[in-house]
């Protein structure tokens, strides 16, 4: 439960207290958190799930269907057993996003296959684009499906619950020796979409590659992302929920949360951990709990948005 | 072509093109290999002479791609794919993976 009740009385005291931080020591990563946290839980809380009042959604990340290699030979059997998961739920979401590397190298088989599978949640899925979803010669495949109703690259807004959710893109247009990019159509189309909404709004960012600098030397950031943090200052709850890093990672600055989400593919290790950050290959009987979902409870009223990482196993 | 000077450019440009015609007889010489290993170029910096032809191997378990703006573009390699592009003038040619784009590299072409 204590995910549900981190920010009781959630005043100025609470917020005071959130001191995580995350510190980069040479090639290791340092944690320090403490209460007002959004807490990633490692097991299963389905009685809190059962009882969260206010709206649940889904997050699921990094399906790369097509991949077949060491670190997961059948990666849309992974994707088929969160789905399983996602359908055992003992109270269906309101419906799901997917934070991109839908596929992993674009072919029209792998969407098909995708959305065969993650269709059988029966949601409604909000997409956007990981790296992954346009490398197709024409670069299209990921838009016939998917881009309809978006802006440019296929970002786009909603509201669902009370929260403000933006979809953003950035994985077009990379520079060389750079990281993820929004670049200046689209943060200034978010500035807009921003504009007039009341400040009490809770809004909810999502995009593939972290927003916030994860590890520079690995790509795990986006040039132009605090730009769009800038135009979420002053809201007084914001979220933001990206994939690309195949691990769950937080952190708490002000009034944002940062979380990524678990792939449902292959891990990938932590940063500097490895020579690089491509796939892990770990034991079989490991693979399943590092891979996962996350849900997304949201309260009228709470200040954070409370997410629970789910793994497939363990 | 090791020993090539400056006044042998021209003989070295018309190489390139008949290289580029018959590029197993007469490139083999000239070619040279990147390996693409940990999101990598190996080696990051190349020095080659006009007219080599050089060959970008994938042996990461994750696609890559080699883009020199306006100068080359490779499709989405796979694992093991390959690429080759024949540099048939001189110039230092910076290029990246346009999907992970802390990926870069040069080839130096004299």
């Amino acid at each position: 439960m204590s995910a549900f009740d981190h920010d009781q009385g959630g005043g100025g005291v609470n917020r005071r207290k959130v001191l995580e931080c995350m510190t980069w020591a040479g090639t290791g990563v340092l944690w320090t958190i403490t209460g007002g946290v959004p807490r990633s839980l490692g097991i299963v809380d389905t009685v809190a799930a059962a009882e969260a009042p206010g709206m649940t959604f889904l997050q699921i990340s990094d399906s790369h269907v097509g991949f077949d290699k060491a670190a997961n030979p059948n990666a849309l059997g992974t994707l088929e057993e969160a789905v399983a998961k996602i359908n055992a739920m003992p109270a269906k979401p309101s419906f799901m996003i997917h934070t991109g590397d839908i596929t992993h190298l674009s072919k029209a088989a792998e969407f098909d296959d995708a959305e065969r599978i993650i269709s059988q949640t029966k949601l409604d899925v909000h997409y956007v684009p990981g790296e992954h979803d346009f490398i197709d010669e024409e670069v299209k495949l990921y838009r016939e499906r998917y881009g309809r109703g978006t802006k440019g690259h296929g970002w786009y807004s909603f509201d669902a619950g009370g929260v403000h959710f933006v979809g953003l893109v950035n994985v077009v247009d990379l520079k060389a020796g750079g990281l993820g990019n929004l670049g200046a159509e689209q943060l200034e189309w978010l500035e807009d979409d921003l504009k007039g909404k009341s400040k009490s709004t809770p809004i909810v960012l999502f995009a593939h590659i972290p927003l916030w600098t994860v590890y520079p030397q690995w790509g795990w950031g986006t040039e132009d992302g605090a730009r769009a943090l800038d135009y979420v200052k002053g809201f007084g709850s914001v979220t933001v929920l990206n994939g690309h890093i195949h691990q769950v990672m937080q952190k708490v600055e002000g009034n944002v949360t940062f979380h990524t989400a678990r792939s449902t593919a292959f891990p990938q290790p932590a940063p500097g951990t490895a020579p690089s950050p491509g796939p892990m290959k770990v034991e079989d009987a490991k693979l399943r709990s590092l891979l996962g979902i996350a849900s997304i409870n949201f309260r009228q009223g709470e200040q954070r948005l409370a997410i629970i990482d789910t793994p497939l196993q363990g | 072509m090791k020993t090539l000077n400056r006044r042998d450019f021209g003989l070295a440009s018309a190489l390139a093109l008949a290289a580029a015609a018959l590029p197993a007889r007469f490139a083999r010489a000239d070619d040279m290999e990147v390996h693409i290993d940990n999101f990598v170029f190996q080696p990051a910096e190349l020095a080659v002479k006009v007219g080599t032809t050089v060959t970008w191997t994938n042996r990461d378990d994750i696609p890559h791609t080699v883009v020199s703006a306006g100068k080359f573009r490779s499709k989405t390699l796979d694992t093991d794919d390959k690429f080759s592009f024949t540099f048939t003038a001189a110039g230092d040619y910076k290029y990246f993976c346009s999907l992970h784009p802390h990926m870069t590299g040069i080839i130096r072409v004299e």
